[in-house]
């Protein structure tokens, strides 16, 4: 009775995270969908509170206390710039956790029902083998993304000699010792199971460079989807088998979008080793020259503008100008011009980065469009500012088959009338590709700090 | 053969190994996500990636169980150190996510 019960509860609660993600398909939905997102969590909470097996709640309250307010101090503190360094961190939590449940239950079978200590069932010990390795994979994975999106360590791809055969002899070695913990049900099987699956984590993460971490974080973002289903199937529990496939499906799906929006395949992604820092200068481009422009200028060309299409990268967002962007475009509304955004799918360094940092600065987000609703609209634009992107915007992906990011979508700002381009220097962007937008006659440079730079054009309008 | 006898030899076909009936709910699961995921609007990625986060904590049921027991031994400890990790993530995830749907407005 008590087990029907629990199956129809958990049933709602999956029901409540599908209608959650199905709220997303509009921010009018959205915000009800999370709340429904929250009601089925607290009553898949309940529900295993009230499991006859759980008796004693001092160390529950403790855990749910103690993380409940990292959690949310965290969640109200971090910048939105942050997003995707906390994401990627919130991901490693979810790893480590499966593989805490796991540990419980290779030696707590009981509490689960899948068999006692040394008799576990094999079928048990395959899922909960998978289920931890994905875990500590997601782990570590996640804590290398984070430390490279914070900055802690270089986003330079990390590569050396045998790197690939290293890391499929090492899936090797993990069938083999999932192998002899079904044989054996040996802890020592199961720990280095664990232990490679960190390494394997570390190593699969550290060959991929900065450019591909929309990729990387929605690649994790799955990764620990399945992680929480391998537990579902361990324990037999079909709401972890549920909530596991749709984030493990929404990861992989994020996943595909990042790769189409870059052009690359996935495999290219993770074998890695795509992008440098900082990438070559003007100086190696002989004699062109660009034209570069000061504040005045750009006020004065937006001024007489009708059609303004502003194109935020990233170095928007580290420049924290999204306020005085969003300032820029009200004062030219205000004057009867109109604006739209533009937003390239890996704008930013993971999947609608943009989107939350525009919506932060009280940018409507009917004004805010995708590459494919706005990319017709460039050659009827008087301006096109670009603040903080790069690659996004390179011809080069359309017309030079040599170039790394050829066949990637680019937005078509050099159909604008003008291309303003507020960048610090001629830099090559994270492809460490250059960009001949730089050198075009319909081209001004505006070399300064994004934020600065767009605070004075405020000014001189 | 009689059928009463027939349905419940479908009934046991259909039940007989329980991996099969977990597996059919996973299949089934990746399909509805697949659909209602790529419903979301691109402008929602984000939060859908926050509210996926959150939701995946789910995983704290697993930990409940284990430590839920009365006594204490290594996987209570383990199932307290994931109700923590999860706590922070299931608290973290749908606020930094109700923190982001709360910014999203239309023009004035």
């Amino acid at each position: 009775m008590h087990a029907d019960f629990t199956g129809i509860a958990y049933l709602v609660a999956a029901i409540c995270f599908i209608m959650a993600l199905r709220g997303l398909s509009s921010p009018e939905t959205a915000r009800r969908g999370n709340a429904i997102g929250i009601a089925g969590m607290v009553i898949a909470i309940a529900t295993t509170l009230a499991d006859p097996g759980v008796v004693s709640f001092e160390l529950i309250a403790a855990g749910v206390l103690i993380g409940g307010a990292v959690g949310t101090l965290i969640a109200l503190r971090i910048q939105m710039t942050a997003l995707p360094q906390l994401v990627a961190a919130f991901h490693s939590l979810v790893g480590l956790a499966a593989v805490a449940v796991a540990t419980a239950a290779f030696y707590a079978p009981e509490a689960y029902g899948i068999g006692v200590v040394g008799d576990i069932k094999t079928a048990s010990l395959v899922e909960m083998a998978i289920g931890t390795a994905v875990g500590a994979v997601t782990f570590t994975g996640s804590v290398v993304a984070f430390a490279k999106l914070q900055g802690l360590v270089s986003g330079a791809p990390l590569v050396f000699r045998g790197q690939h055969p290293l890391n499929a002899g090492l899936g090797v070695v993990l069938v083999a010792l999932v192998v002899w913990l079904c044989l054996a049900e040996a802890p020592a099987a199961y720990w280095l199971i664990v232990i490679l699956s960190l390494a394997l984590g570390f190593l699969i993460i550290v060959p991929i460079g900065g450019a591909d971490m929309p990729v990387v974080i929605s690649m994790l973002n799955s990764y620990s989807g399945w992680a929480a289903c391998g537990i579902g199937f361990t324990l037999s529990n079909t709401l972890l088998i549920i909530t596991g496939a749709l984030v493990g499906s929404s990861g992989a799906i994020l996943s595909y979008i990042m790769c189409r929006g870059m052009n690359r395949s996935f495999f290219s992604v993770i074998l890695g080793g795509f992008g440098v820092e900082g990438g070559q200068t003007a100086a190696a481009n002989g004699d062109r020259h660009a034209k570069a422009g000061s504040a005045e200028d750009a006020a004065f060309v937006l001024k007489n503008a009708s059609k303004v299409i502003v194109v935020p990268g990233y170095g928007m967002a580290v420049a924290q100008a999204q306020h005085a962007l969003r300032e820029m475009c009200d004062t030219l509304k205000g004057q009867g011009i109109d604006i739209a955004y533009a937003i390239h799918p890996v704008a930013g360094r993971m999947p609608g980065h943009m989107n939350v940092l525009l919506a932060e600065a009280s940018v409507p987000y009917d004004e805010v469009f995708e590459l494919e609703d706005i990319n017709n609209e460039f050659a009827a634009a008087d301006v096109a500012y670009v603040i903080g992107a790069n690659d996004v915007t390179n011809p080069a992906a359309k017309t030079d088959p040599e170039s790394p990011i050829f066949g990637m979508p680019i937005l078509e700002v050099e159909k604008a009338s003008t291309v303003l381009f507020v960048k610090r220097s001629l830099a090559s962007g994270y492809a460490g590709v250059d960009n001949e937008l730089f050198y075009r006659d319909n081209t001004m440079m505006l070399f300064d700090d994004a934020k600065k730079m767009t605070e004075e054009i405020v000014q001189s309008l | 053969m009689k059928p009463e006898n027939a349905a419940q030899a479908a009934a046991d076909a259909a039940s007989s190994d329980p991996f099969i009936f977990l597996f059919t709910v996973f299949v089934l699961a990746i399909f509805v996500g697949y659909y209602v995921v790529w419903n979301v609007t691109p402008a929602l990625h984000s939060p859908l990636m926050s509210v996926t986060n959150a939701i995946s904590s789910v995983i704290i049921v697993g930990a409940l169980i284990a430590a839920g027991p009365a006594g204490l031994d290594f996987s209570k400890a383990m199932g307290f150190v994931a109700v923590t990790l999860a706590s922070v993530n299931i608290f973290g995830g749908f606020i930094v996510s109700q923190r982001m749907l709360r910014m999203y407005r239309k023009r004035r």
